[in-house]
């Protein structure tokens, strides 16, 4: 299964619906909702965190909370 | 005659331009209620709305949401549930910002539910052309509800039509909400409603989700609510239904009244990020930046600092000329002048350090730094977002502890809390600087970098060293539990508005300058006292020492000179100073050196003012010299060397360096922890290292 700490920098994909309980709170309010066009932007040097762009909001993500959020890749 | 002042509070999301929109209500009417920060604590101004009608305008820090992760959060929702008809605000203007409207409504629509008259401020619009962004105001404003205003607040645009609105919605005083919880679970939603009737569906639910209680709720009606939060799970999918509902209506609200053209959207920050952010070159950068702004602190802070001194010598000197001879004047002359210029000293580069952290974080770099350290400082126990406090520890630690307020894990802040004091502050600033002047010659290494320059920087890099690597200790004693959860809005670089800039070094400096002020003033008066008063022996100096040089033939410069010395030696804090000079003796300090480390325990910048005072009891009345050179001249009887030599002043250096020497700070950290075991641990730890190193690194360099 896919997750957005899966994907590649550049690389788009669609939050998935079934993972709506594990996103926290915090980032569902910030706008990355099941359904979302979520894409990497960039990767820490470290690689972590995550720099997504989701819902026109730019975020940085641990790669801990990225990875239990399920993603379709879109093409 | 006026009517009574609209009390509005001001919200929005961070990076919307809440703080442009406050300065232009405001102006220069705002007052903070506590120490600085960004949006820390409660700022406030008034604004005149119209004619005859004022407000008081209430800046809550920027938000995503009212449920909180962080301190700083809560301060949001707990404003908003009070019912305290003296706190709570008569309208709320929400700032948004065009570009993220969708996400900005969120925070909308739940302070809509609120059901408090709202103004929706779209702010940034000067941008929409150039992001292809078109809204249907007219059917926005229906759709909403409420009173919608476009403005750009840097471009001081719409202001006026925000003051008309808030009155115009004053005057209505019509609000509706906007969702609805009870299409999530009509029969939950309609049994917590009828718990209190007189509170909205959406402020009982916060209630019970937040653990949040107004005083007027009952004691049973506070155990009806918390009946509803033992479900735990069932509260959490609750409030993820709840947001994705918010969504969905905002979705079918913007849908006909926003419009973006896509194609247009491109814009600079991807540019700008893949530099900045980029594995090597945005550490490169960062490094540049941190050297910048030292560099800059000593260069350009230099030449006022020294103006400085020289302007309260010479006023010590043109007061002692022109007043008449009393006990007055010497408080006047020796301890009120010099006590002032100690404060002033400190405006050039307190300015220069607020200047260059206002301009880092209006430009949105510093979202970029966090991004960039949060692997690195997660290893040592820290956030990504402790970097902030780290920097602004730089300037004072006091704002730097209230700006951990918005790292959410409690490990995470304890640690950058207690570990901030070793950054290196600007009241160790005038101390190093001094010293380094004093011990390090003034010449080039590698032909363009000055050695002194270099000696700071190292002080600064000694100082970050010892603060990681006290965080990573901690990190493995301290025995917490608590959730890490780190997300960071990474906003549009912006150039930064000079209004904003400004303002935030003015209130910042002002603060500082008041709150510091008082102690190191207060202080140099009591040294004062303590100086020019003694015991017996004290006042049977002058004639003690005349009879024991009396075979000398000394002329009168030097008996008045030696006289005042022997008087120093038996005042009361020549007394104190003493008496702990056999434990700071092994440290290459003398019972002057220890006067002021006694008084530095209350603030360390009283250092330099202490050494004044003592210097300027001490010696003679007729000549100008600056602290410097009396320091300069300083010779130690015992040894017959001079008192600042480079193994003496290595060993001060690093004794400041390490030492907790802030009674602010301590007041600080004990507010936000709670309880009085981490400041003494502070205290204690750091204070205990201080003397073990520079004793070694006195014992290694005599």
């Amino acid at each position: 299964m896919n997750t957005i700490a899966s994907l590649h920098i550049g690389e788009m994909g669609y939050i998935s619906e079934e993972s709506l309980d594990s996103i926290p709170l915090k980032l569902l309010e910030m706008g990355c909702l099941p359904g979302a066009e979520v894409q990497l932007v960039q990767i820490a040097p470290l690689k972590d965190p995550l720099y997504i762009c989701v819902n026109g909001s730019h975020l940085a993500i641990r790669k801990e909370t990225a990875s239990k959020i399920k993603i379709l890749k879109s093409e | 005659m006026s009517k009574k002042d609209i009390k509005v509070a001001l919200i929005g999301n961070p990076n919307t331009g809440k703080t442009s929109l406050f300065n232009q209500l405001t102006g220069l009417t705002q007052k903070v209620g506590n120490y600085p920060g960004v949006t820390v604590d409660k700022k406030q101004g008034t604004c005149k709305l119209s004619a005859t009608q004022n407000a008081v305008i209430i800046d809550l820090p920027g938000t995503y949401s009212i449920n909180p992760t962080s301190v700083d959060e809560s301060i949001v929702l707990k404003t908003l549930l009070k019912k305290d008809i003296k706190e709570s605000p008569d309208v709320i203007l929400v700032v948004a910002d065009v570009e993220n409207l969708k996400r900005n409504l969120l925070l909308f629509s739940q302070i809509k539910d609120l059901e408090i008259p709202t103004v929706l401020a779209i702010n940034m619009v000067d941008q929409m052309t150039r992001k292809g962004i078109s809204i249907d105001l007219t059917a926005l404003k229906e759709e909403l509800n409420t009173e919608v205003v476009l403005i750009s607040a840097r471009k001081n645009q719409g202001i006026e039509a925000v003051k008309a609105a808030i009155i115009k919605c004053h005057v209505a005083a019509k609000a509706t909400p906007m969702c609805d919880n009870k299409k999530i679970d009509p029969a939950y939603f309609e049994e917590l409603k009828a718990i209190n009737p007189n509170y909205t569906l959406y402020e009982l639910w916060l209630m019970v989700t937040q653990k949040n209680f107004p005083e007027e709720i009952t004691k049973q009606e506070k155990e009806k609510l918390l009946s509803f939060n033992k479900d735990v799970s069932k509260l959490k999918k609750y409030q993820h239904k709840e947001t994705i509902y918010r969504y969905q209506e905002i979705n079918k609200i913007l849908k006909n009244t926003y419009l973006v053209d896509k194609s247009k959207a491109k814009d600079l920050r991807a540019k700008l990020d893949k530099v900045f952010t980029h594995r090597i070159f945005g550490y490169f950068i960062f490094l540049l930046v941190l050297l910048l702004i030292f560099q800059s602190i000593f260069d350009w802070s230099s030449l006022p600092m020294d103006l400085i001194d020289t302007t309260f010598a010479e006023l010590s000197d043109f007061a002692r000329s022109n007043l008449p001879t009393g006990v007055l004047s010497d408080l006047i002359v020796e301890g009120i002048i010099p006590g002032i210029g100690g404060v002033i000293i400190f405006i050039p580069q307190i300015a220069i350090l607020f200047l260059f952290i206002a301009v880092l974080e209006e430009t949105g770099y510093m979202s970029r730094v966090v991004f960039l350290m949060d692997k690195i400082m997660r290893r040592f126990g820290m956030n990504g977002k402790s970097i902030i406090p780290l920097i602004s520890g730089t300037a004072c630690a006091i704002p730097a502890i209230m700006a951990t307020r918005t790292i959410s894990s409690w490990k995470e802040r304890l640690i950058t809390i207690l570990v901030v004091p070793f950054t290196t502050c600007s009241a160790r600033l005038p101390v190093y600087a001094i010293l380094i002047s004093l011990i390090i010659p003034d010449t080039k290494i590698f032909g363009f970098y000055n050695l002194q320059a270099f000696t700071l920087l190292m002080l600064y890099a000694l100082g970050f060293v010892t603060a990681i690597l006290a965080a990573y200790i901690l990190q493995k004693t301290l025995k917490i539990k608590s959730n890490s959860f780190f997300v960071v809005e990474m906003p549009n670089y912006k150039l930064p508005s000079v209004k904003n800039v400004l303002f935030d070094v003015l209130e910042k400096t002002k603060a500082f300058v008041l709150g510091a002020g008082k102690i190191i003033l207060a202080l140099s008066v009591v040294l004062w006292f303590l100086a020019s008063n003694g015991p017996e022996s004290y006042k049977n100096a002058e004639q003690n020492t005349i009879e024991k040089v009396a075979n000398k033939n000394l002329g009168a410069d030097e008996l008045q000179q030696k006289i005042a010395a022997v008087k120093l030696e038996n005042s009361y804090i020549g007394i104190m100073g003493k008496s702990i000079e056999p434990a700071i003796r092994p440290l290459g300090y003398d019972w002057k050196i220890g006067i002021a480390l006694i008084t530095s325990f209350a603030a360390r910048e009283v250092f330099v003012g202490t050494l004044a005072t003592i210097y300027s009891v001490g010696s003679d009345d007729e000549n100008t010299t600056t602290i410097k050179e009396k320091m300069r001249s300083e010779i130690n009887p015992a040894t017959g060397k001079k008192i600042f030599n480079f193994p003496a002043g290595m060993s001060l250096l690093v004794f400041y360096a390490f030492a907790m020497q802030c009674m602010a700070t301590l007041a600080i950290v004990k507010r936000e922890t709670k309880t009085w075991k981490w400041p003494l641990i502070q205290l204690f730890g750091m204070t205990g290292l201080a003397y073990v190193c520079s004793l070694i690194v006195f014992q290694i360099l005599k």
